[in-house]
């Protein structure tokens, strides 16, 4: 059967990517602002002291930057997967229930607020320090998805769920402007920078916290697999083979909250991976099969990610572009050629 | 003896069963009460009403998608409600009017999803499941579809793969939805023929909702008869029309159901009669057409105006007032009756 004939070919994309993963790794690590030869990399890769300005920069700089493009890249391409599965939509991603919107809130709170509300928010930033930001956008995060989730408890229809989700972020959206406007520049523009979505700010203690919670997230999404390719053909398909339609909503959105709402606190809300990535890998495999979709998502996304910190760093120069700004402006092409040439990512989703 | 019992063994039973719905906290609008019904091993069940009965509600009702308000379904001894999901997926298999239309998924990956199931929580297929699907894919005659994916297929063929999934699923009861609702005659006729040899070959119970009657009475062993406010009629087609239990439950003014052919005849406002000599296909269909054009046709003198029927040559021969005409086809016939028609 042609099943055996694409399982091989299947496995052969899988190597290739799984080597071009590891080859754009070692690229991220090499490209930057300071130039370091690259087998002076493979040698601090190795434990060796070349240089202790060089060592601190690959070891305590830049791979824990390249681990975290991969979670990003890997984390919010698979939320953005099923969130696109379980509501049916192509056009949903790991932000569609609000939970960047809150992290927004939180952050706009602890950076904005503060400023009016000097005594409370002060002592609070003060006492987190360099944690603030996390905390507040955790914060924040789950609160909407506290929300959110109490909501889905109560509808049992997914489109209801969307809307309230936009909704969400809607509201959390004009308190945000709210607390814009009456804010001072220095202010506006550091919420501004956060919402830019950074790989870089992310430390070894922090990863030790970022990296559990999103493995459970993503392993909730491994045991995923089967009833979301029930969904495939319709909530009453579903529940017709013996899928429980509510406890799979509720583990989506609790593995996407885990996911999305751990990563949105690290590095901010970063754009556009988590809705493009399902298309390309759907593209790339010809294939609506989670089994396949699932591990395709994180390969695919956690190489996309690194090439655009690649693409961030600028090789040769001081500056870096906004992670954001490049996800959008190399991936957005990438995602309209896909789409020109395969022309069925509308088919992909029941009409 | 023991096989003649497995035959006849009941595979789902409704006791005192009331279905409708909850509005709001205390008050509840009751569809209909005490349903009694029983499906038996190898029998096709066609679930037939007019609009707003409660066809689908029964079939939610019967499927444990929705609760009844009183009274319980009984699958193989057991009421539904005590079972899970997975064990309800063991027992009854559906198939819905909605077509399936996602890209990139293959018919076999389909059919494979009624395996669920039976495998576990990563949903690997073996020997058995894959022996299962490709059998299933046989019995609609897919098998060389297998690897075509859905968006290719045709309505027809979509709706046949939609019911090798629910045979793959290996239930001792299929419910399906209204299968042919947006399907074109030629399909109409092939899936129901479909559904009664299934039923007879696999020893399934087949229970479909429809509005194909004549489809219906021809090939269900069972009718239940739904109409708003009344009890389900139960039993043979046959037995239904010689009782009038069809022509009540569909009873309206526009059309009247004919006891002899098992069809509907449109009911048209007479206006003058016409006689017309002749008989065979090519009366019949001449006496459609001045029916419909609001003629009572009989076979007596009557009126000023008789149609003669020239069946070598196909030719129609009017006689009004002593004057002839000959036309060529019904619709010249039509337009000239109705030249004079205006003038009278």
């Amino acid at each position: 059967m042609l099943l055996n004939k694409n399982g091989r070919l299947f496995s052969l994309i899988f190597g290739i990517l799984f080597l071009l993963i590891c080859g754009i790794f070692l690229l991220d690590l090499i490209f930057g602002s300071v130039n370091i030869p690259f087998k002076k990399v493979f040698a601090i890769l190795y434990g060796a002291d070349v240089k202790s300005s060089w060592n601190y920069i690959i070891l305590n700089f830049r791979l824990p930057k390249a681990l975290t493009a991969i979670f990003v890249g890997a984390g919010l391409s698979v939320t953005g997967l099923m969130m696109q599965t379980l509501f049916r939509n192509p056009l949903a991603g790991p932000y569609v229930l609000g939970i960047s919107s809150g992290a927004s809130l939180g952050v706009a709170l602890m950076v904005m607020a503060s400023a009016l509300m000097p005594v409370a928010f002060g002592v609070i930033s003060a006492f987190l320090g360099s944690w603030a930001l996390v905390v507040a956008a955790v914060v924040g995060a789950s609160l909407v998805f506290m929300l959110v989730a109490l909501a889905s408890l109560k509808i049992s229809d997914s489109v209801s769920l969307l809307i309230i989700g936009i909704m969400f972020g809607s509201i959390t959206g004009a308190v945000v402007n709210i607390l814009q406007y009456f804010s001072d520049p220095e202010q506006i523009q550091s919420f501004i920078v956060w919402t830019f979505g950074s790989l870089a700010g992310v430390t070894w203690t922090e990863m030790k916290v970022m990296v559990p919670i999103v493995f459970s997230g993503l392993i909730i999404a491994f045991f995923l697999i089967k009833p979301l390719d029930a969904l495939l053909l319709g909530e009453n398909y579903a529940r017709g083979v013996g899928i429980s339609v509510n406890k799979t909503r509720i583990a989506v959105i609790i593995s996407t909250a885990l996911i999305a709402g751990t990563l949105t606190a690290f590095t901010g809300p970063i754009a556009f991976v988590g809705v493009a990535v399902p298309h390309i890998a759907r593209s790339i495999f010809r294939t609506a099969s989670h089994k396949v979709l699932m591990p395709a998502v994180i390969l695919i996304g956690a190489a996309i990610m690194l090439a655009c910190d690649i693409i961030s760093q600028i090789p040769g120069n001081q500056n870096t572009l906004p992670i954001n700004s490049v996800t959008a402006l190399f991936g957005g092409p990438v995602v309209i050629w896909v789409i020109m040439r395969s022309r069925n990512v509308k088919a992909s989703f029941a009409g | 003896m023991s096989e003649i019992k497995e035959v006849q063994k009941d595979i789902l039973v409704t006791q005192d069963l009331s279905i409708g719905y909850k509005q709001g906290k205390k008050e509840q609008l009751c569809l209909l009460s005490d349903i009694n019904l029983t499906i038996r091993r190898g029998e096709m069940v066609c679930l037939l009403g007019p609009n707003g009965a409660g066809k689908s509600t029964l079939m939610r009702t019967i499927a444990g998608i929705q609760t009844p308000l009183a009274g319980c379904t009984l699958v193989e001894g057991i009421p539904i409600r005590d079972r899970n999901f997975k064990e309800i997926a063991q027992l009854l298999s559906i198939v819905l009017t909605e077509r399936i239309n996602v890209g990139n998924l293959t018919v076999y990956h389909i059919v494979s999803l009624g395996r669920h199931p039976y495998t576990s929580w990563m949903g690997r297929l073996s020997e058995e499941d894959n022996d299962k699907i490709k059998w299933a894919l046989e019995q609609v005659g897919l098998l060389h579809y297998a690897d075509h994916f859905i968006n290719q297929l045709s309505d027809g063929e979509r709706q046949r793969v939609m019911i090798a999934k629910a045979l793959a699923q290996d239930t001792p009861l299929i419910m399906l939805d209204e299968p042919t609702a947006h399907l074109d005659l030629p399909n109409r006729v092939d899936i129901m023929r479909l559904l009664h040899r299934l039923a007879r070959e696999t020893n399934k119970a087949i229970l479909l909702s429809t509005h194909e009657l004549d489809l219906a009475l021809q090939a269900a062993d069972v009718i239940w008869l739904m109409a708003l406010g009344q009890t389900i009629k139960v039993g043979a087609p046959e037995d239904l029309v010689l009782n009038g239990s069809i022509e009540e439950t569909f009873h309206n003014k526009s059309f009247i159901f004919d006891r002899k052919t098992g069809n509907f005849i449109m009911n048209y406002q007479k206006k003058q009669i016409i006689q017309v000599l002749g008989n065979d296909v090519m009366g019949f269909w001449t006496q459609r057409a001045l029916s419909r054009e609001g003629y009572q046709v009989t076979c007596e003198e009557a009126g000023n105006c008789s149609v003669k029927l020239l069946e070598d040559t196909m030719e129609w021969e009017i006689h009004r007032n002593g004057e002839m005409k000959k036309c060529q086809s019904i619709q010249e016939l039509l337009a000239y009756l109705r030249t004079f028609f205006i003038h009278d």
